[in-house]
């Protein structure tokens, strides 16, 4: 097909249908003008979502990203409309979640004249993007479309940025639409891996008496939890995931530990540190869940299975290590293992879990545990919970147990405060039959709150669960236990009426949430509301703190389970 | 791209390394490889970049100091940039390894005749003449030129310009 009467808006267009996409999330302005007109002119299917902050519009891509497994896409304008997206690439590229950011840019010729919103968007975003085009020929449109597209959805997955000059997108495109992808230096690893070095790790695995199975986002991403779960039933492993793994082996399963790190459970935590065997999969090792690096499994034998070679060796070296697709290796490792007897191990797993249970005193004031454990309880932990960050963000990690893939959704390698709400949406957008309950903290969801307006729009059904201590809650309970609770920079006096707030859009509905006695009735008004949304202000104890954890760069051995009555030494690992 | 090298090198034995990074001949590639040395805190020493290929790809002669270790995630990182073919350290490998350099050297007709003793000892040539000063053109290891920079400075050198090195592998082995 040859198309010489198209533009290249239109071509832009017409390749983002090729690709399947469903929903743009955008934000019009100048420089991309030429694009949004082709939107209409096309007469094309999918749907622009028109946001209210282009941070805003990152988030709900990514989040319909997590929640499909499919690329999100963002439309905005150059200059400020493209350095507006940077948190939300940047907090994309840390969770390896599918992206493409399309932005528009000043003509050819004024490009480096710091031309009016020219902002050099591709330097910008370098380090922050999987890959990232600045098309100078109307031409490379669909070649650069397809070859975004597969960057940003194969291998290890990343945002991939596409800036186009307003001149590129107004200028004729007379080439075919379907272009071949030209990446001689790609290389995603998806099938080639050391089947030898899978041979090795079944003969270690059969060696072990305390095996551990660390599953992290890399099995979602690669859809192996079936493999997973046989592996760990075959072997009768117990399986820890990392944070953002959640999901990727039911958390109600008997072999579940739940998710280990910095605030994951204690029976995890104490399990990796006690473990003779540590299998990870599909996970970077971060900070946050290995504490002191030198000291993190240190007697253990230690295995890496990761589609990404930089992660090899990168924080813990490892005697094993097998770059390759989380399902494919595993179906390959399946051939080779057999059952294991490790009836001692998981009853010493049980003493850790009757040891120390997850929980918390329904005593006192209103508590942020109550609210999403009853939240779990009525929806029968069948809904797409997506976070925000904060205290409320792990103890909705650890009360909201996750059985299934990409039903729990969270900021975790940047910790990116105003994700929830937004994020939300665009799971919503890309599963209108679920309940999306979107758990925020009141700092937070203040840094998104307009998208409330999107929301109310489309009239998606999402509930807002504002977590409302007045405070930044994480912040404060640092300067609590490690700085003599001397606190800076943390109340948050000045809120606003969040019902108000909330109702003051059009749709919208809005609760208080005061007494614990209220909890179960206040959930059960608003999982009843389907025509829109609904928030849900909660007034919890102001200052509750986070347990068990870590202290950052502490090994796993130094885990508090509970306040500790002296005062701590200032965390030397990093924030 | 100057951070401290003990950042780099993490208490870990520094060592002078030559990678070849056969590269994408796009724009933004230089930007996107001096980023990751930047972002782990190393310094390049030298850095030759040319046309490769049919011209759609370019050669880079890259050395940097770093442990082994903190150099091979280097590696890693640069393998996995989209536009990197692929990226070799040739460090204590079996490598031709040279550098070129321009030395002009303030020598007056009284003190030319020890300068060219140097420059003839050394196999370079002079380029240039004028009444006060010639230009020396070397070719070799970096050490040489290193001994070669020694003994013309003592006559009063102008200026000097190095290309920074550039390695072939030997045999047939391909770089
Ligand atoms: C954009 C951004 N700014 C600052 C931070 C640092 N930070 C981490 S948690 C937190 C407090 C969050 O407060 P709130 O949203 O009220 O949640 P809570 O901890 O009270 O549940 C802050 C300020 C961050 N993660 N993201
Ligand atoms: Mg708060």
């Amino acid at each position: 097909m040859t198309t010489d009467a198209m533009d290249g808006g239109q071509a832009l267009i017409r390749c983002l249908e090729n690709e399947g996409v469903e929903f743009i999330f955008g934000y019009s302005g100048g420089a991309a003008i030429p694009v949004f007109d082709a939107l209409v002119t096309t007469r094309t299917k999918i749907r622009m979502v028109l946001v209210r902050h282009e941070q805003g519009a990152v988030h709900m891509a990514d989040g319909y990203a997590r929640a499909t497994g499919k690329p999100g896409v963002v439309l905005v304008t150059s200059g400020p409309g493209a350095t507006n997206t940077l948190t939300g690439i940047l907090t994309a590229h840390m969770d390896s979640v599918p992206l493409v950011a399309i932005t528009g840019q000043q003509i050819r010729p004024m490009l480096g004249k710091d031309a009016f919103q020219e902002a050099d968007i591709f330097g910008i975003t370098m380090p922050v993007v999987k890959h990232s085009y600045l098309v100078k020929d109307t031409n490379d449109i669909p070649r650069v479309v397809r070859e975004a597209f597969l960057i940003a959805s194969t291998g290890r997955p990343g945002p991939v940025l596409v800036d186009l000059p307003k001149d590129v997108t107004s200028g004729p495109c007379t080439t075919d639409l379907h272009a071949e992808p030209d990446l001689p230096g790609y290389h995603p690893n998806a099938d080639a891996f050391d089947r030898g070095e899978v041979v090795r790790i079944a003969e270690a695995l059969a060696r072990a008496r305390r095996p551990v199975i660390l599953a992290g986002h890399g099995v979602l991403i690669a859809r192996a939890e079936r493999e997973l779960q046989l592996l760990a039933e075959r072997i009768q492993a117990p399986v820890t995931t990392t944070l953002l793994g959640k999901g990727a082996f039911p958390e109600t399963h008997p072999l579940s530990l739940g998710w280990m790190g910095m605030h994951g459970t204690a029976y995890a935590n104490k399990a990796v540190s006690e473990c003779d065997l540590i299998l990870a999969v599909g996970s970077r090792f971060d900070d946050r869940i290995v504490g002191q690096q030198d000291r993190f499994c240190r007697d253990a034998v230690r295995i890496h299975i990761d589609v990404d070679s930089a992660e090899m060796g990168k924080m813990i070296p490892c005697h094993h290590t097998c770059v390759g697709d989380a399902r494919a290796v595993l179906q390959e490792l399946l051939l080779h293992v057999d059952a294991l007897d490790t009836a001692e191990w998981l009853a010493r797993i049980a003493e850790f879990r009757r040891r120390y249970p997850l929980r918390f005193r329904r005593k006192g004031g209103l508590k942020m545990q109550h609210v999403i454990q009853e939240f779990y309880r009525m929806t029968e932990g069948r809904a797409i919970v997506v976070t925000d960050v904060g205290q409320h963000q792990m103890w909705a990690a650890q009360f909201y147990l996750t059985d299934h893939p990409n039903r729990f959704l969270s900021s975790g390698g940047a910790g990116t405060m105003g994700f929830g709400l937004p994020a939300a949406i665009g799971a919503q957008f890309g599963n209108p039959e679920a309940t999306v309950v979107a758990f925020v903290g009141d700092g937070g969801f203040q840094m998104t709150s307009y998208e409330l307006a999107t929301a109310a729009l489309h009239r998606l059904p999402i509930k807002v669960v504002v977590l409302n201590n007045h405070y930044l809650g994480m912040v404060r309970q640092w300067q609590e236990l490690f700085y003599d609770d001397r606190r800076s920079g943390v109340d948050l006096e000045g809120n606003p009426d969040f019902v108000k707030l909330a109702e003051s859009y059009p749709g919208v509905r809005g609760f208080n949430l005061r007494r614990g006695a209220d909890v179960r009735k206040v959930i059960r008004r608003a999982l009843d509301v389907t025509d829109g949304p609904c928030l849900i202000n909660a007034e919890v104890e102001k200052t509750d703190n986070v347990f068990p954890m870590i202290p950052a760069g502490k090994p796993l051995e130094d885990m508090i389970v509970e306040r500790p009555r002296h005062r701590m030494e200032k965390p030397t690992g990093s924030t | 791209m100057n951070a401290p090298a003990t950042n780099a090198t993490n208490g870990m034995p520094a060592e002078s390394h030559n990678l070849s990074v056969y590269v994408a001949n796009k724009p933004g590639v230089l930007a996107r490889i001096a980023q990751v040395f930047a972002r782990r805190g190393y310094n390049i020493d030298s850095l030759v970049v040319s046309p490769a290929g049919d011209g759609h790809y370019s050669r880079m002669t890259i050395t940097a100091q770093g442990s082994r270790e903190g150099l091979d995630q280097v590696m890693r990182q640069l393998a996995k940039l989209i536009d990197v073919m692929r990226c070799v350290d040739h460090t204590g490998e079996d490598a031709v390894v040279r550098e070129m350099a321009l030395v002009k050297v303030g020598a007056g007709i009284e003190d030319r005749t020890a300068a060219l003793q140097v420059v003839d000892h050394f196999g370079a040539k002079t380029v240039d003449l004028t009444d006060r000063s010639m230009t020396v053109l070397a070719t070799g290891e970096s050490g040489k030129l290193d001994a070669l920079v020694g003994l013309l400075s003592r006559h009063r050198i102008i200026e000097l310009v190095r290309t920074g090195k550039v390695v072939m592998a030997r045999g047939e082995q391909v770089t």
